[in-house]
């Protein structure tokens, strides 16, 4: 399977290309070795400027693994990413920009002193500090909490910091590898639509790894399917919606007809990464 | 130690003192011990008071003090370095670790005649006992404290494309911080215990020497004002550890 799913021909030519993934194999270990594990199986992909992709699979089929490719912390054992025309061989702090879940806020650090750090490094003018810290926690409703530290905050309002200190890197593309799993469901669809609306603001290009169906749905351009380890492209879906997305699309027959959609596609590779994660157990 | 600083602990630590001196105070008395073993209280606090008169007594404190710190900064120097090199992969730290580990469980005073030996019979050869037995818990709490830090912070750094330096400031040294300060503070009493023991055992100067020379000569008096002198010190230096290390906690 060699074909590079490619956006709709339109997106493409309004906005061009912002990440493309060619070939990329993911390998632990030496080939032919017992321990050897072939994670990423030949995977090529087409982003688009300003969309939002989703890599959604069972869990152990690699998604992490490609957005960290993506991100430049993880060199593959074959293939390239190219963002914006430069080839990813590290980490390209000015252009993009990772969001993990919320435990990645430096707990010695206050809110404002967590997105100081990251300014410096990223190579931000100190005396705009201030002003793009609490620009980015007001589009969170944080502003009032730049004084406290990670630990006086609640899950769900560190997961905002830690989303508002992705978006206040100011990079094109924004990488997120699961951001809301460690929040409860409700706390969840709330965040979610935020980002809808702050995405829809900022025109950025995101990779977004999730295994929640409802939440790849409800913010995706496109989701790309992944299939059991070794990690490749199932099939890609398309989400025809305008952002920002509404609640009211959770309750449009379109949303679940797509969610359906995406689990039937993916109930054969879920049971097949359980069986495999099973067998491993039992060795 | 919050907890401990009420008044109704306070008032009983306080009574805990004063049985025991108190205790001190009739036994020597009623000479019910021998008094070469316990020598009434008042003998040691006038062997004491003569002491601090002598430039003997100031000289021998000066040279354990500065003995005691230029072990300890040894150590500490190593001690971190070493911690750091050990823990630059999880390969390092898995082969390397036990070693160190395992060199903490050898009884390092069976080699200290190798380091009179060595460095001779002055402060040197105590500067390097006491720094090879502080080392030791300095380096294996850096070595906990540095590979016990987060990988997803690690990563998070590493994506906003932190330096070297950047990330061992802002990421593994905070992280790791509590657990190198613990190291430090055991670090440090065994510094100045072994310092003191080997002058006790051998050494031409400092405190340990003159409780040693005191012992020999059978004045329990002497020897006990000497010994006064260092319990003194050790709890002088324990309440500047604590604070600093209050003040740094707060950071």
């Amino acid at each position: 399977m060699n074909l590079a799913p490619t956006p709709s021909k339109a997106a493409l030519s309004e906005s061009g290309v912002a990440i493309s993934v060619r070939n990329v194999t993911q390998r632990y270990g030496e080939p032919g070795a017992r321990s050897s594990v072939l994670a990423l199986g030949d995977i090529s992909l087409t982003i688009a400027r300003g969309e939002f992709l989703t890599l959604l699979g069972p869990s152990g089929c690699g998604k992490s693994t490609l957005l960290n490719i993506v991100g430049g912390l993880i060199e593959p054992t074959q293939g390239t990413v190219t963002v914006h025309d430069t080839v990813v061989r590290g980490p390209l702090p000015d252009r993009i920009a990772f969001v993990f879940q919320e435990s990645t806020l430096f707990p010695w650090y206050t809110v404002a002193e967590n997105f100081g750090v990251a300014f410096k490094y990223r190579g931000v003018a100190r005396v705009e500090w201030k002003d793009r810290t609490m620009k980015a926690l007001s589009s969170v409703g944080m502003e009032t909490f730049a004084d406290h530290y990670p630990s006086q905050l609640s899950v769900g309002m560190r997961q905002r910091v830690n989303l508002a200190r992705g978006i206040a890197a100011g990079t094109d593309i924004l990488l997120m590898d699961e951001p809301f799993a460690a929040l409860d469901e409700q706390s969840r669809m709330v965040l979610g639509e935020d980002l809808s609306v702050l995405l829809a603001q900022t025109g950025k290009t995101i990779v977004f790894v999730t295994h929640s169906l409802a939440e790849a749905v409800f913010l995706s351009d496109r989701i790309a399917l992944m299939t059991a380890r070794p990690g490749r492209i199932k099939t890609i879906i398309d989400v025809i919606e305008p952002h920002p997305r509404l609640p009211a699309f959770m309750l449009d027959s379109r949303f679940s007809e797509l969610r359906n959609e995406c689990y039937a596609l993916l109930r054969d590779e879920i049971r097949e990464a359980m069986a495999a994660q099973s067998g491993e157990g039992a060795r | 130690m919050k907890e401990t600083s009420s008044l109704p602990a306070r008032a009983i630590q306080l009574a805990v003192l004063t049985i025991a001196m108190g205790a001190w105070f009739i036994v020597g008395r009623t000479g019910a011990i021998s008094p070469l073993f316990v020598p009434p209280m008042d003998a040691v606090w006038r062997a004491l008071a003569s002491l601090v008169q002598t430039d003997l007594f100031w000289s021998a404190v000066r040279t354990t003090l500065a003995t005691i710190g230029e072990a300890y900064s040894i150590a500490i120097v190593l001690g971190i370095l070493t911690g750091y090199l050990l823990t630059r992969s999880r390969f390092l730290t898995q082969v390397l670790e036990p070693i160190v580990s395992g060199l903490f469980a050898i009884p390092i005073t069976l080699f200290f005649p190798l380091f009179i030996l060595l460095f001779g019979i002055g402060p040197a050869s105590k500067v390097a006992y006491g720094a090879a037995y502080g080392f030791f818990p300095i380096a294996l709490n850096t070595i906990a404290g540095l590979s016990g830090v987060d990988r997803g912070l690690l990563n998070a750094a590493r994506s906003m494309g932190f330096s070297r330096l950047g990330t061992f400031r802002h990421v593994l040294f905070p992280a790791a911080f509590p657990v190198i300060l613990m190291g430090l503070r055991i670090g440090f009493f065994i510094c100045f215990a072994s310092v003191l023991g080997g002058e006790t055992i051998s050494s031409v100067s400092g405190v340990g020497r003159n409780i040693a020379l005191a012992a020999e000569l059978m004045e329990p008096a002497r020897m006990y004002a000497w010994i006064v002198v260092v319990i003194v010190t050790a709890l002088i230096l324990n309440t500047l550890v604590s604070g600093l290390e209050n003040r740094m906690r707060g950071f």
